[in-house]
């Protein structure tokens, strides 16, 4: 990847470059929220209710009078800032099991990955919803149960990693001469986990997006008056036949940030290693 | 000369790959005939285009990124370039069958050896499935497989490297076509395995008169096996003739660097494998061919006209054929 | 290995309602319940007893079928469950047949003809299966099915016993599920497709004068299907969750719409035993696949 130029991504992965293009977007237009969007998102008008799109308000207002086009900027903070610390605990946690358990081996292995291949028998948003069932609903919980229903995933593919690399010659070699385990695990194998990590990461961020609109949606994640795409989503639902796009313009946003990462992550995978699929396929 | 005509002949085939890094010439202009039953053998360091060439008969070039953009390949009289995928589909392995280097890879790992050979019967020739596993049976045994009811229920999985490739002999003979293309199909295997399966070649081929193009890189089995050798270079046919007079006497410089000393046939055994590659430097890029005769940059006896001109392949008295400037007409 | 994680389904389903300090019956309550309710509830509910025995208590009560009782309606879980078990099932069946006959079949026709205007198409709708959340396509298919066109109803599951009337409430759910699982097994049925087509015996085959479409479907299908069926058992858990969602939009009746009645009126045997019923569900599922590997591939079968 090295002294690649921009000409020769492009040419190899278009996927990664559309991806990078829509993530850019939507992560600036979250990052100036304040400057972009044109009302407040909590600010009420209740004379503009439920008003459609129109030059005054381009994507319409909400039942509350809310401008729907400043909700939904506003909504990617939130929905992108839940995503990225989700997937960050994940992550952690997931990069960590997945990096003792395997270097470990024998017991350490077979506990951790017992624990995991456990967590796995439950459908991810059914896992989800069973944390914030006993946390009870609000942000910080939501990040905390989508971070833990990714664990998993992270810690196998840093296994797959793991288990590739530990036998090599240069590791013996380092063994060999005393170096510590931690000094192992962190310089020798960790950079070989990092590619797909990356991967994952960036597909795991759609898929933490969806998982924290599905909560907002049905009333358990993030709480009102925080925009949040879900809960506009679930809002939408209530004036489905009479205001649409409410509904469609913030489904649109998600689905379209989804998609982004999406081609980014698949683009990424395309791009940095054709081995790295047989690591991400153990997920 | 009152030869019957050929059942086989190519007549100046090429065939082109197109990649995004270029156009590799991998088969530059080849022609050469084959008789009914006759053993041929198609000779050449890796990369020369023995292989493309055995792909462009049967019509199984990948497109993309390769092509045939010229030439004709008369089979029985009928220029199989032009004729429909759907006729092509019912001359290959029944009439015109192949065998590829890796027995290993090339059998279908979730079926049974028994239901790949009679899945010819079952295509080609129509016959019940009851029929077909019959026949298949019959040609397991005619491969020297012992037991043969009971291997035929077997998985490639389960069998020795030979026994695979005898397997996949069965599956190419099972319809008895007339011609068999046989890439490489003693290089994956053990050196004693080798030479059964040259001789189980040559048996089959006189019970069904099949005629044989035999390609390897390995002069050894060439000598032992063929009645006339072709010689391929860099996409380009540079010598042809009978197996005998080309050994005795080589025309073309790099047949004669490929065999150094000379083989004498039939004394395998004190010389064992011939190895390649005596040859100084190593194969062109297929993508920047050297200009003249593609041979020049490596030929002990070039001279200039070798590095403007390139030869064309001249038949000479003695039935044989040789593509350089030197070689006396 | 089934039984021991059974079990461990079990235990973390028990720490739904243990996992956080303090009693349960605070957060049922409310905060501010008197002591004395709070008293009560335990002791109704048999909360006031060591942890360790409630455990066990719990892992047995499963193991004989008693999924306790509601903390709402005091109805045995059980049979809650099980009058809304049918529902979901056909949910999931339709959705996925849906996913794997369309899923699969776009994945070969892709894969046999990569780059192709198909293929192209193809991978983009794919990719839109897998981007919109389910919740989002289920309404975007009321607006154009149900209210604009009028075909199908929007909500409901129909009367149980009118077929006709539980495949017009299925079509559009079952559809919505359907999509996401679409794209995922597409995804996947066209790069192990791809691969396989990639192999020497599939020139082997193509060498034998056979039809295109026995080389495609005899040869190379089966040899991808291994992928594509650990995609498919391992879609079913996302079917399964969308299906919890769907049963929302669509006000149907099933264990998704149970399960969320559960949390929000915070009924956690309920939520309990929906969240254990729906994982059996997966961990059968992916049993079947196991066992049909053996079935597809005989080198796995003489291992």
């Amino acid at each position: 990847m090295k002294g690649t130029s921009m000409i020769q991504m492009l040419r190899k992965s278009p996927t990664a470059v559309a991806g990078c293009i829509i993530v850019a977007l939507v992560l600036l237009s979250a990052a100036f929220a304040p400057w972009l969007s044109p009302y407040s998102p909590v600010d009420m008008d209740l004379y503009s209710r439920l008003k459609p799109p129109s030059l005054k308000h381009p994507l319409g207002t909400d039942e509350l009078g809310r401008d729907l086009l400043s909700r939904i900027i506003w909504g990617a903070r939130v929905s992108l800032k839940v995503g990225v610390i989700s997937v960050g605990i994940g992550l952690i946690f997931g990069v960590v099991l997945g990096l003792v358990g395997a270097y470990f081996g024998g017991v350490t292995e077979k506990t951790i990955f017992g624990v995991v291949d456990l967590l796995l028998s439950i459908p991810s948003l059914l896992l989800a919803l069973a944390i914030v069932a006993t946390l009870g609903p609000g942000i910080t919980q939501v990040m905390v149960a989508v971070g833990i229903s990714l664990v998993p995933a992270f810690a196998r593919v840093t296994r797959g990693s793991v288990l590739t690399v530990k036998e090599q010659n240069y590791v013996l070699g380092a063994k060999a001469l005393g170096a510590s385990h931690f000094d192992i695990m962190t310089r020798y194998i960790l950079p070989n986990v990092i590619t797909p990590v990356i991967v994952l990461a960036t597909l795991n961020l759609a898929f933490a997006l969806i998982m924290e609109a599905a909560l907002s949606f049905l009333g358990i994640g993030v709480q009102p008056p925080d925009p949040t795409w879900g809960s506009i989503l679930s809002e939408g639902r209530m004036t489905i036949r009479t205001a649409s796009w409410v509904s469609t313009f913030s489904g649109l946003a998600i689905t379209l940030t989804v998609m982004g990462f999406n081609l980014l992550g698949d683009g990424l995978r395309d791009l940095l290693d054709p081995r790295m699929r047989r690591i991400l396929q153990a997920k | 000369m009152n030869t019957p005509s050929p059942l086989l002949h190519l007549n100046h085939l090429k065939t082109h790959f197109f990649t995004v890094e270029g156009t590799a010439k991998a088969v530059d202009d080849v022609s050469f005939s084959l008789n009914k039953g006759e053993t041929i053998g198609l000779v050449g360091e890796s990369g020369c285009g023995k292989s493309v060439t055995a792909l462009s008969i049967m019509r199984l070039v990948k497109d993309p990124p390769g092509k045939i953009v010229s030439g004709e390949i008369l089979f029985d009289g009928t220029d199989l370039l032009q004729i429909p995928a759907s006729r092509m589909k019912s001359i290959r392995g029944k009439r015109i069958a192949m065998i590829f280097q890796e027995p290993m890879t090339s059998l279908n790992p979730v079926y049974t050896i028994g239901d790949q050979i009679a899945e010819m019967l079952l295509v080609h020739e129509n016959l019940s499935k009851k029929e077909s596993w019959e026949r298949a049976v019959d040609m397991i045994a005619k491969v020297q497989i012992p037991v043969p009811e009971r291997r035929a229920h077997e998985y490639p999985h389960q069998l020795s490297g030979g026994m695979r490739q005898r397997a996949m002999i069965a599956m190419a003979l099972a319809c008895k076509p007339e011609i068999l293309i046989a890439d490489e199909p003693t290089t994956a295997l053990d050196v004693t395995v080798q030479a059964q399966i040259l001789d189980l070649m040559q048996q089959l081929k006189e019970e069904f008169g099949t005629a044989i193009i035999l390609i390897s890189h390995d002069l050894g089995i060439i000598a032992e096996t063929v009645e006339r050798i072709v010689v391929m270079y860099a996409g380009k046919v540079v010598e042809e003739g009978p197996s005998l007079s080309v050994f005795d006497a080589p025309k073309h410089p790099y047949t004669k660097g490929l065999f150094k000393s000379r083989p004498k046939i039939g004394e395998r055994s004190q010389f064992g494998r011939r190895r390649l590659l005596e040859i100084q430097g190593a194969v062109p890029n297929l993508f920047q061919l050297p200009g003249g005769c593609s041979f020049h940059t490596r030929c002990v006896e070039a001279v200039e006209t070798c590095r403007r001109i390139s030869p064309e392949l001249i038949s000479t008295s003695d039935n044989r054929k040789v593509r350089c400037h030197l070689a006396n007409p | 290995m089934f039984i021991p994680t059974l079990i461990g389904v079990v235990s973390l389903v028990f720490l739904i309602l243990h996992a956080t300090p303090g009693s349960p019956a605070t957060r049922v309550l409310g905060e501010h319940a008197t002591a004395e309710s709070i008293a009560d509830f335990e002791r109704r509910w048999g909360l006031h007893r060591p942890l360790i025995e409630q455990y066990v208590d719990f892992v047995i009560s499963y193991g004989r079928g008693d999924f306790g009782k509601s903390y709402r309606t005091g109805e045995p879980v059980l049979e809650q469950i099980l009058r809304e078990l049918p529902y979901t099932f056909h949910l999931a069946v339709a959705g996925m047949l849906i996913a794997v006959v369309l899923g699969v079949t776009a994945g070969i026709l892709s894969a046999v003809k990569p780059n192709s205007l198909f293929d192209n198409i193809g991978r983009i709708f794919a990719l839109l299966g897998v981007s919109m959340p389910v919740f989002w396509s289920g309404m975007i298919l009321i607006i154009i099915f149900s209210l604009n066109l009028r075909w199908f109803p929007i909500i409901g599951a129909g009367d149980m016993k009118a077929p006709m009337e539980i495949l017009r409430h299925l079509v559009l759910p079952a559809t919505t599920i359907g999509l996401f699982s679409t794209g995922v097994i597409m995804r996947m049925t066209r790069s192990s497709m791809l691969e396989v087509l990639d192999q020497d015996y599939i020139r082997t085959a193509f060498s034998k004068g056979i039809s295109d479409s026995r080389v495609y479907i005899k040869h190379a299908l089966r040899n991808a299907s291994i992928p594509i069926l650990t995609i498919i058992g391992l879609s079913f858990g996302g079917l399964l969750g969308g299906a919890v969602l769907t049963e929302t939009v669509f006000a149907r009746h099933g264990i998704g719409s149970f399960l969320i009645d559960a949390i929000t009126w915070k009924d956690y045997p309920a939520a309990q035993g929906c969240i254990f019923t729906i994982s059996l569900m997966f961990l059968v599922i992916n049993l079947i696949t196991d066992l049909l590997y053996g079935l597809l591939d005989p080198r796995i079968r003489h291992e």
